[in-house]
């Protein structure tokens, strides 16, 4: 692969990076002038559609296509809303964005607003970011005072407020509709679509939620064009039509067992191997890593022999995967329990669980409290039965639920126990030697008549 | 017209029907089992119990394409060609499962719950659950908890379908009940300080599909497979709503809403719902008695009048006797009264007076109207048949007359006796208002409680409630509907219509049927009373245009 030179995080260093000097300094906000002095929306959205740009906050849905589902000719308001409520765990990207180079966010809210014709701009920040917070508010108020937001920005007639608004620290306001409820003051349960939010979303306006790092990328685009945008990544598979292809820089989160966690940038398609190897400085200690997480916990576990796997929007899901979710890769090294990955995993999910459908909301705290029994011991291998059927059927994918929060609790589910069933027998055969063969009801449940 | 496929069955829907694929396969005769879709609360398709396979037929090939996955039967709206399966292993599988998951957090103490024997949850797991349970909980307690005046909720019965908490947004538009905490902790609550207190509380019980809201005033009065159900009509105000009668040995246990498009929806108002204890009141009048022809006769010496009690069949004869002997009579028809008692009270008034006075009675006034987002309104007219005791009284000439009329007419000295029908729940009128009546040579009140003008009384006859009626009520908006007696009255109470029947000197029992018919052919404005009527009433208004 040819040597890389970093894009979005270019300001990832320089001193005062994240003002709008720094950024201006480095050509920045002059692609927003360009086109605001001779093009149209309908350029702007032919340019990101073209450039093959794909969401980056999990689902991977092509930016332009989302942009043309608004309704043609609508009298307005069309809502932007930004999904900077990072949550997902491992991932950390959209927080170096915001840090270090907030302007080269703003700026693609600017262009992504001005193509999609909103006038209002949304950004729900993650409540655990305060330093996000301080500089996006910093570098809203410089971009106000440059001109670049609020009335008839640059005489172009455009006009655009971007409101800055903190979530409550709640993991299904990074579902997009749970956002746009959250921001209307409600409980932020996902909305049942149709009506996708294109058509009927924030205050019931047509809306698109996108990712912070899929802003970054709209800017990037914009400066760089759309040849270079395709030059990177991988192109679309031409046996498969329905596969878009995976083009641009991405920024992945490296965490877990390495030596050298971060957040790195590098072209869609690096392989996990290359991915630990080269950038994170290899698996600590000088350990095998046993598996890795793809993209965020929910989008479930590879082995070490899948390593190879490219980390592009095709790539996870050939492994058996979800997908690459927000390509935050964590790593776990071979001293550590698949058992004990499973149950933090589960935990996060039960406590996270919105509450909405039944399925998710009594799936995931069943089997966190299955698995707190497999941790005290008591498990039994028909237990890991139970996993996998509440894995296979609890989500959206099925079926069963409204939004994506269960293929995300049931992903690592049924990745762990069916990549890992082994070492699961060996630990319920283990800790309970004399239980862990028993099929009928545990007995806890003799109990229930007492009321 | 559009056809939809519902388990291999075709069945045609109406061209401009919006039906979900709940209300389609109902009209195949499926029933798709639900817990938070109701249909008159919005959609929010989270219980996940109505799942199904769904496809479409193409119109050109007639081949199916199915959906690859599950989807809310109450969420998907059918159109030509869909297809609808709702007995595959996967819908099977998938119900199952639900009810599971549901059952997983659910304390299961049907023994002591309310609302066993009536529980979705309950049936649902009958049907369509698995005979083992899976999970390895601890059980833990059903905590109580009180949510408002009417309202016990229990809280960890509760399956979180949401329909309460919508209710009160979407319909009662007071939004008391909310979601706390998040997943499997989560709870319906109220706010502190801001209980459930609106006039259509009690609805949120009916709608919860579990025992997770008992509704106070029935809460351990009587298991629910011991009532037996009677559909009737409400006679709180003249808005008219139907309602079921619970009841058990002629004692009613609780009133639910019935479902009627035309007048009420799903709904009753909390002044109706619970407006029924006054059937039970000890206070009520139970024997016909009138002041005695011989002072000594059971008299007090206070200075009251002595009365005598009289047989209900004597009644029929003396209380003709007694007002034939008086002379001119003024005749108040109450609007508690059904078209038929009504209209049977104006023959017997004219056979006894040709030129009697026919005057509609009392009619009760509360406020003003009461109106709710969801559009249910409760009336401040507290009555449930001045429009049709107005159209009976046009039939005999009396149209437009109004009680003022009535107490006028005798104020004036232009009635030597009057017969006021009353029936009224509560006090209706004082002392100065009775005072009116104080010099008549006969006075004959028909009520439920003593009152300042039962005490002038000369002859004083029981009423009958709402429950123990049968006949026909016209509402506010010209609804009509039928109804039958619930329960019968207490011992030694006539139903007026019984009396009324008796005097007109008719054979056999009562039989408002009969009379609804003879009615109808005998007044065109009426005529829409004719033959047999639906459950949900007929409008008078559009059967007089057609």
């Amino acid at each position: 692969m040819q040597p890389f030179k970093p894009v979005l995080l270019e300001a990832v260093g320089v001193p005062d990076g994240h003002t709008i000097a720094s950024y201006k300094s480095r050509g920045g906000y002059a692609p927003l002038e360009a086109t605001l002095a001779g093009k149209q929306p309908a350029d702007v959205i032919e340019m990101v559609k073209s450039s093959g740009l794909r969401g980056r906050g999990g689902a991977g849905f092509p930016t332009g296509l989302k942009w043309t589902f608004l309704p043609k000719d609508h009298p307005g308001p069309i809502y932007l809303c930004i999904n900077a409520d990072e949550s997902e765990p491992g991932t950390f990207n959209n927080r170096i964005l915001m840090e270090d180079d907030p302007h080269q966010v703003i700026e693609g809210i600017i262009l992504s607003s001005f193509a999609t014709r909103a006038s209002t701009a949304y950004l729900y920040l993650r409540y655990e970011y305060p330093k996000s917070w301080h500089r996006l508010q910093a570098a809203i108020d410089e971009a106000y005072a440059a001109g670049y937001l609020g009335k008839n920005i640059l005489g172009s007639g455009f006009s655009l407020d971007v409101y800055l608004h903190r979530g409550a620290a709640a993991y299904i306001c990074g579902e997009e509709t749970g956002l746009i409820e959250s921001l209307e003051g409600k409980r932020a349960w996902p909305r049942i679509k149709p009506p996708f939010p294109a058509i009927e979303g924030l205050f019931r306006k047509p809306t698109v939620v996108n990712n912070i790092e899929t802003m970054a990328c709209v800017t990037q685009i914009a400066r760089r064009g759309v040849d270079w945008f395709k030059s990177i990544g991988v192109p679309a598979d031409p046996a498969n039509p329905r596969d878009p292809g995976s083009y641009g820089p991405k920024l992945y989160c490296l965490s877990g067992h390495v030596e050298k966690p971060g957040c790195y940038e590098a072209p869609l398609g690096i392989t996990a191997r290359e991915l630990i190897d080269r950038f994170g400085g290899g698996v600590w200690k000088g350990r095998r890593a046993k598996a890795v997480i793809p993209g965020g916990i929910s989008m479930g576990l590879m082995t070490e022999s899948e390593l190879d796997t490219p980390l592009d929007f095709a790539g996870p899901g050939k492994v058996g995967c979800l997908g690459l979710g927000t390509a935050a890769v964590v790593v776990i090294d071979d001293q550590t329990s698949i058992v004990d990955f499973l149950h933090n995993s589960a935990r996060f999910f039960a406590h996270e669980s919105c509450g909405q459908c039944t399925p998710c909301r009594e799936g995931t705290s069943w089997s966190l409290r299955i698995l707190e029994r497999i941790k005290a011991g008591k498990g039994r291998l028909k237990d890991l039965d139970i996993l996998l059927e509440l894995g296979n059927t609890m989500g959206m994918m099925p079926g069963s639920t409204i939004c994506g929060l269960a293929d995300g609790a049931a992903w690592p589910m049924k990745n762990a126990i069916k990549k890992f069933r082994g070492e699961f027998e060996e630990y319920v055969k283990r800790t309970n030697p004399s239980g862990w063969m028993v099929t009928d009801p545990v007995p806890a449940l003799a109990i229930v008549g007492a009321h | 017209m559009p056809v939809v496929i519902v388990d291999g069955q075709e069945i045609e829907i109406g061209a401009d029907e919006r039906l979900n694929c709940i209300e389609a396969a109902r009209r195949a005769g499926k029933e798709i089992p639900h817990y938070c879709w109701h249909p008159g609360l919005s959609v929010v398709a989270s219980c996940r119990m109505c799942l199904i396979e769904t496809g479409q037929r193409d119109a050109a090939t007639g081949k199916i394409t199915m959906v690859p996955k599950l989807v809310p039967g109450c969420q998907t709206p059918v159109k030509d060609g869909t297809v609808i399966v709702t007995e595959s292993q996967l819908v099977k599988d998938s119900r199952a499962r639900v009810e599971e998951a549901l059952l997983i957090d659910h304390p299961i103490d049907c023994p002591i719950c309310d609302k066993a024997g009536e529980c979705l949850l309950q049936d649902y797991h009958f049907q369509h659950g698995q005979p083992e349970r899976r999970a390895d909980l601890q059980p833990f307690h059903s905590r109580k908890r009180d949510v408002g005046p009417t309202v016990t909720l229990f809280v960890d019965r509760c399956i979180m379908c949401t329909r309460c908490v919508r209710f009160t947004r979407e319909i009662s538009g007071t939004a008391e009940l909310m979601v706390t905490s998040r997943g499997a902790k989560e709870e319906i609550d109220v706010f502190p300080g801001h209980p459930l207190a609106n006039k259509l509380s009690g609805n949120v019980v009916d709608l919860c599909p579990v025992g997770a809201l008992g509704d106070k005033d029935f809460l351990y009065q009587q298991r629910v497979w011991f009532l037996k159900r009677e559909a009737n009509v409400c006679g709180g105000c003249s808005a008219g709503c139907s309602i079921h009668t619970e009841h058990n040995q002629d004692a009613v246990y609780r009133l639910k809403p019935r479902e009627n498009p035309h007048v009420n929806k799903w709904w009753i108002c909390d002044d109706g719902r619970y407006g029924w204890h006054h059937l039970h009141d000890q206070a009520r009048i139970l024997e016909a008695s009138r002041t005695a022809a011989s002072p000594t006769h059971r008299g007090n010496g206070s200075g009251t009048p002595a009365t005598e009690a009289v047989e209900w069949a004597d009644v029929v004869v003396k209380l003709r006797d007694d007002l034939k002997a008086a002379g001119r009579l003024a005749v108040a028809v109450s609007p508690m009264l059904t078209v038929e008692e009504a209209w049977m009270l104006c023959a017997v008034a004219r056979s006894i007076d040709s030129e009697a006075f026919l005057a509609l009675g009392f009619v009760p006034v509360t406020g003003d109207d009461e109106s709710f987002p969801g559009g249910f309104t409760i009336r401040a007219e507290k009555c449930p048949n001045r429009k049709g005791v107005e159209e009976v009284l046009a039939i005999y000439g009396a149209a437009g007359r109004s009680w003022d009329d009535l107490v006028a007419h005798v104020a004036a000295g232009k009635a030597d006796a009057a017969w006021i029908t009353a029936g009224y729940p509560a006090a209706w009128i004082d002392t100065a208002s009775a005072e009116a009546f104080a010099g008549l040579r006969q006075l004959v009140v028909q009520d439920l409680f003593d009152s300042p003008l039962m005490r002038l009384a000369s002859w004083r006859l029981p009423a009958a409630g709402f429950a123990e009626r049968a006949g026909t009520w016209v509402n506010v908006a010209h609804h009509a509907q039928s109804f039958r007696q619930a329960i019968r009255p207490p011992a030694g109470v006539w139903p007026e219509g019984r009396l009324f029947w008796n005097m007109l000197g008719r054979r056999g029992l009562y039989d408002p049927t009969a009379v609804r018919q003879q009615i109808a052919t005998s007044s065109p404005t009426l005529a829409a009373l004719g033959g047999e009527l639906p459950s949900t009433g007929v409008d008078l208004r559009l059967h007089q245009l057609a």
